[in-house]
């Protein structure tokens, strides 16, 4: 278990918890279990404490924590029959975006999300989920497959951003999210975006442009990372707490504002503790969103995201 | 009242106003130093006589150097409400309005107009990189979509001149969501069959170029502009690698495929109005320096 900086305490006490029961043989035993369970019971009720009310920066620590379930893991749990395509058909396959066809409840989709990996080697493998101009011109593509047989396109959200590299850049990293973002805005089937973790700005708006736009609980969605911010506005990174504040980035910020449609509920303590609640909820949710943009042609789809888009921001966050 | 009031408070005036002449009067080149005088700057659209750096232009000045006669009409925006995040970083976001206000004596950071360049008719756009650095705020974001709409009520294409650092942090999400509603508005210019021209002038980064500034039919820069994504030095921090000289700048994205044509400010007018009447099969155009419309018809009668 991988504990962050603010569940230090609870860290101690599930700790001590399990030394007890390392320790526990002979007569001492019952003793030593009651005692484990009163830390349980303590360690729980300090847990949905700290989850209560999170503060933006702690949800933006949850919102990375290492143990959260990443895109593989959605696609390995809610879809059969995964078949990755590659390649954007110009430079190379980009491993920060995993995507191709699936079957959700045997209904066949176009399946794309930003991959961050889970240890060392797949993390630099898939690059931290920071695509190339290759990822978004793979999703491109992807999504025009979709257009042109009619299927639904699911996006799974999680990235710190677009890649910033000099390759990257010389290969047209702008370019290739405005074409991302304006082919979100063109297909003419559903399109269903789920902040899974970290929707990190410009990289994230070329997948979440979608008629339904949904956010894990703890997830976050921000024009600039709170660290990056806070080094502009205060001139000192190390007033990130500040800068998460500022910025509105949690879920609920967001749906008050309107920018996104639907909060997916997280377990206590967070998707990456009890990840089958997180993966089956975000499944649902996922099913039940398709379900909703059944039946509408292809201009009513079109004709939905640009009115909702048009007409976001008409609405500020109440005093 | 009594004498020194009378008496002392000109003379400190007046030796305030003189010590302001000379800041005024001349300005000095950012790439080479040298002390241009401001009327003779401003004769040459603020691009300097010695070595052709191009400094950064106001879009009225801009206006007035592009619309034949220095005449247009301004294109009315939808004013989004304002602070939506009731935003606070070291100072308030409504009194960093304020300033940028008090600085460019604009409203905000971009100004839309109509009217002829070449008598060609054109809704031009153009961002304002001195109004807190252009960024893109739902009003720029209002701006296009008012530009794209007028464009295609009166079957006009668009000029747009790019200047901005990215989105404005302090809207937040709302900064970033106009890069979604910037690109509906090029959607809108696409579906009418206009013509959409970028002119990216330094900077333009971050969200800006990742939406409408390299959507266009046709990308012009202006010389030596600095066009990216990500910041050199974020890019540095990465890669751990010095950045090649060049490295972002008009004439390296040239070459690599993500620009039509680099052009000198000064050429800016008569190769737009080229583009533009070949692309709406119009024919060939008179070039210079032409009067007002309304003035040569008032001559011609």
């Amino acid at each position: 278990m991988h504990y962050l900086e603010f569940e230090k305490p609870l860290a101690e006490i599930e700790g001590k918890a399990e030394e007890l029961r390392a320790m526990a043989h002979g007569e001492d035993a019952v003793d030593m279990e009651a005692e484990a369970k009163g830390l349980d019971k303590k360690a729980e009720s300090l847990l949905a404490d700290l989850y209560k009310d999170l503060t933006p920066w702690r949800k933006c620590q949850v919102a990375r924590h290492p143990d959260r379930p990443h895109c593989r893991d959605y696609i390995e749990a809610l879809f059969t029959e995964y078949t990755p395509l590659a390649g954007d058909r110009n430079f190379a396959d980009d491993a920060a975006v995993m995507g191709g066809l699936a079957r959700l409840n045997d209904r066949p989709v176009v399946v794309i999300g930003q991959e961050k990996g889970t240890d060392t080697q797949s993390r630099l493998h898939h690059n931290f989920g920071m695509a190339r101009p290759e990822g978004y011109r793979k999703a491109i593509r992807l999504m025009e497959m979709a257009d042109k047989f009619g299927l639904p396109v699911v996006t799974l959200v999680d990235t710190p951003g677009a890649y910033p590299g000099k390759g990257a850049e010389e290969r047209g990293q702008s370019e290739a999210i405005a074409r991302s973002t304006q082919k979100c805005l063109e297909i003419g089937v559903p399109l269903i975006s789920v902040v899974i973790g970290e929707g990190g700005s410009g990289g994230a708006v070329a997948f979440a442009t979608a008629n339904k736009l949904m956010m894990l609980e703890h997830s976050v969605y921000s024009v600039i990372s709170p660290e990056g911010c806070a080094s502009i506005l205060w001139k000192n990174a190390d007033k990130m707490r500040e800068a998460a504040e500022a910025l509105r980035l949690t879920a609920q910020d967001l749906l008050k504002l309107e920018i996104i449609d639907q909060i997916i509920p997280e377990p206590v303590g967070g998707a990456q503790r009890d990840r089958d609640t997180v993966l089956d909820g975000v499944g649902k949710a996922i099913e039940a969103a398709i379900a909703q943009f059944e039946g509408k042609s292809p201009k009513e789809l079109i004709k939905h995201r640009r009115e909702k888009f048009l007409n976001m921001g008409s609405k500020g966050l109440a005093a | 009242m009594n004498w020194i009031t009378n008496y002392v408070r000109p003379r400190i005036n007046s030796l305030f106003s003189r010590r302001e002449v000379p800041e005024n009067l001349w300005r000095k080149c950012d790439e080479c130093g040298t002390m241009l005088f401001h009327r003779e700057l401003t004769e040459n659209q603020n691009v300097c006589t010695n070595c052709d750096h191009h400094m950064a232009i106001t879009p009225r000045d801009r206006f007035d150097a592009l619309f034949d006669g220095a005449i247009y009409a301004e294109v009315e925006v939808p004013e989004p409400i304002a602070d939506p995040l009731h935003f606070r970083d070291q100072k308030k976001y409504p009194d960093r309005m304020k300033a940028a206000q008090k600085k460019t004596g604009e409203k905000e950071a971009m100004l839309v107009a109509e009217g002829e360049i070449g008598r060609t008719s054109v809704v031009v756009a153009a961002q304002d990189f001195g109004f807190m650095g252009g960024s893109m705020s739902m009003f720029v974001g209002n701006a296009i979509v008012a530009a794209a709409e007028r464009a295609v009520e009166t079957g006009r294409p668009l000029v747009l001149f790019s200047a901005a650092g990215g989105a404005r942090m302090q809207e937040g999400i709302l900064g970033l969501m106009q890069m979604p509603r910037t690109t509906i508005a090029i959607e809108m210019l696409k579906e009418a069959g206009l013509p959409y021209i970028v002119v990216l002038t330094h900077p333009t980064t971050g969200g800006v170029t990742a939406s409408y500034a390299m959507l266009g039919d046709v990308h012009i820069a202006e010389p030596n502009a600095l066009i990216g994504f990500a910041g050199a030095r974020v890019i540095e921090q990465t890669i751990r690698e010095t950045l090649p000289e060049g490295f972002q700048r008009a004439e390296y994205l040239l070459e690599h495929g993500m620009l039509d044509r680099v052009t000198h400010r000064k050429n800016m007018k008569d190769e737009l109005v080229t583009i533009i009447r070949m692309l709406t099969k119009q024919t060939p155009p008179i070039k210079g320096d032409l009067p007002a419309p309304e003035a040569e018809a008032a001559t011609s009668e």
